[in-house]
């Protein structure tokens, strides 16, 4: 078994629970007002199942400045990437938070990526690097992730112009050697497929994987799906496997990528529950709904319960055919605003893919 | 020798003065050992020592004492 997809349903939530419990506790006595929340909500706060686990809307990170360490023990500042004149999230982590969620992307990683750093290509700008405490989504992602590659090289320039010459040098130096690439979907889309075809050139990445994430929102208006983005991907830059994983900035340790079945899958650290958007209940598999997130990590703030503004579907547990253990699911995007509000029941019609 | 010169390239990746460099020195216990130059040393160490090192060598390379432990297993010594 390939940790850490290695444990069936009763091992994982048995494990999970104990430490959400735990966790719970801690953020009750070191952030007051997330104390307050839970008080003012009556949760129950020790709890037997992971349904049960009290959670708080991903959105309160945008109100709220919610962290449960003192100010000296800051290292780290995540914020997410809104568009502009929105409110983001402000995620603080301390040391522990941080170091243990760099650990915990590689070992989620490993069983695509291997132990071996690859040559990699990032296919974005170096200049959101530019501040050095306080990481944007991208940012954050490319530092995480750059820990499995060697010879980063940025392929846009920082007027988001797609640096050709710099890139066709690079295939050549590493010319019969795996290439690791990692981008964001709409920046790889927009600044580099598009680029590529306006500029009309040939690439060929070789034995390649690309990992990438941050949502479809904007592809989808261009009706440009998975299977198609990996399709055009391969023809016109010779990309032969490509992972989508998803995650968000608010919870560290909930990352969630893609099997060789195109499926995502929960590592051992994090979970996934289903709920209805009216009734909040947790729904069956195969059914659509809102996304509850869980993970053991965020222990720097009140983050390891948190229901997303993201709709997604469970298609099984432990039973893959990729061989993974752990909830397979799909996320098919952002919950539209007016479906928050009203009571449509188009949520509640099973499967939707 | 060895010693001289893995300190040599924390003090120019980290860009503090080579006098602090010393076991003690750990990651994160700086403002100038942050995650990104943390990337900037682990190059600098690959190319000038003409090693590769592993993801796990990457995370676990925390203090200066860790770097030494660890190039010791790549061949490079520091007796
Ligand atoms: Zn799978």
């Amino acid at each position: 078994m390939i940790a850490p997809y290695h444990l069936e349903r009763q091992q994982k939530s048995a494990q999970l629970l104990d430490k959400l419990n735990a966790l719970t506790k801690w953020h009750m006595d070191n952030c007051q007002e997330y104390k307050a929340m839970l008080e003012k909500s009556d949760a129950v706060q020790q709890v037997d199942t992971l349904e049960e686990v009290p959670y708080l809307p991903v959105q309160v990170f945008k109100l709220l400045e919610l962290k449960s360490i003192s100010q000296e023990e800051i290292v780290k500042v995540l914020t997410s990437s809104g568009t502009t004149g929105q409110q983001v999230s402000k995620i603080y982590l301390d040391k522990e938070t941080s170091v243990a969620q760099t650990k915990i992307l590689v070992e989620v990683m490993k069983p695509l990526l291997g132990s071996k750093r690859l040559p990699m290509i990032i296919l974005d700008t170096k200049s959101v690097l530019k501040d050095r405490k306080s990481f944007s989504a991208r940012g954050a992602g490319i530092l995480g992730f750059s820990n499995f590659g060697r010879k980063h090289f940025y392929a846009l320039n920082d007027d988001m112009s797609l640096d050709i010459v710099g890139l066709q040098a690079f295939l050549k130096e590493f010319a019969g050697q795996k290439i690791l690439l990692f981008g964001f979907t709409f920046m790889i889309w927009q600044y580099v497929y598009k680029e590529v075809i306006a500029s009309d050139i040939k690439i060929d990445c070789g034995d390649s994987i690309l990992i990438h994430g941050g949502g479809w929102k904007k592809l989808k208006d261009e009706a440009v799906d998975s299977s198609t983005f990996n399709r055009l991907l391969h023809e016109q830059l010779g990309i032969r496997e490509v992972h989508n994983y998803y995650g968000m900035v608010e919870q560290v340790g909930s990352i969630f990528v893609e099997c060789s079945m195109g499926h995502l899958h929960t590592p051992s650290y994090a979970d996934i529950i289903i709920r209805n958007p009216i009734t909040f209940e947790p729904i069956p598999y195969g059914e659509q709904g809102l996304i509850q997130v869980l993970s053991e990590l965020p222990k720097s703030y009140p983050g390891h319960s948190l229901l997303t503004e993201d709709l997604g579907t469970i298609h099984g547990e432990d039973d893959c055919l990729c061989g993974w253990k752990g909830k397979y699911f799909s996320v098919a995007g952002r919950i539209p605003k007016a479906e928050l509000r009203g009571c449509s029941d188009t949520f509640q019609g099973g499967t939707k893919r | 020798m060895n010693v001289e010169k893995l300190q040599q390239i924390f003090a120019q990746s980290l860009e503090i003065d080579a006098i602090h460099v010393v076991d003690e020195l750990t990651y994160n216990s700086i403002p100038e050992w942050d995650s990104v130059a943390h990337m900037a040393l682990v190059a600098e160490i690959e190319d000038q020592f003409d090693v590769m090192l592993d993801t796990d060598d990457v995370l676990d390379m925390s203090s200066f004492a860790k770097a030494k432990e660890i190039l010791a297993k790549y061949e490079i010594e520091f007796s």
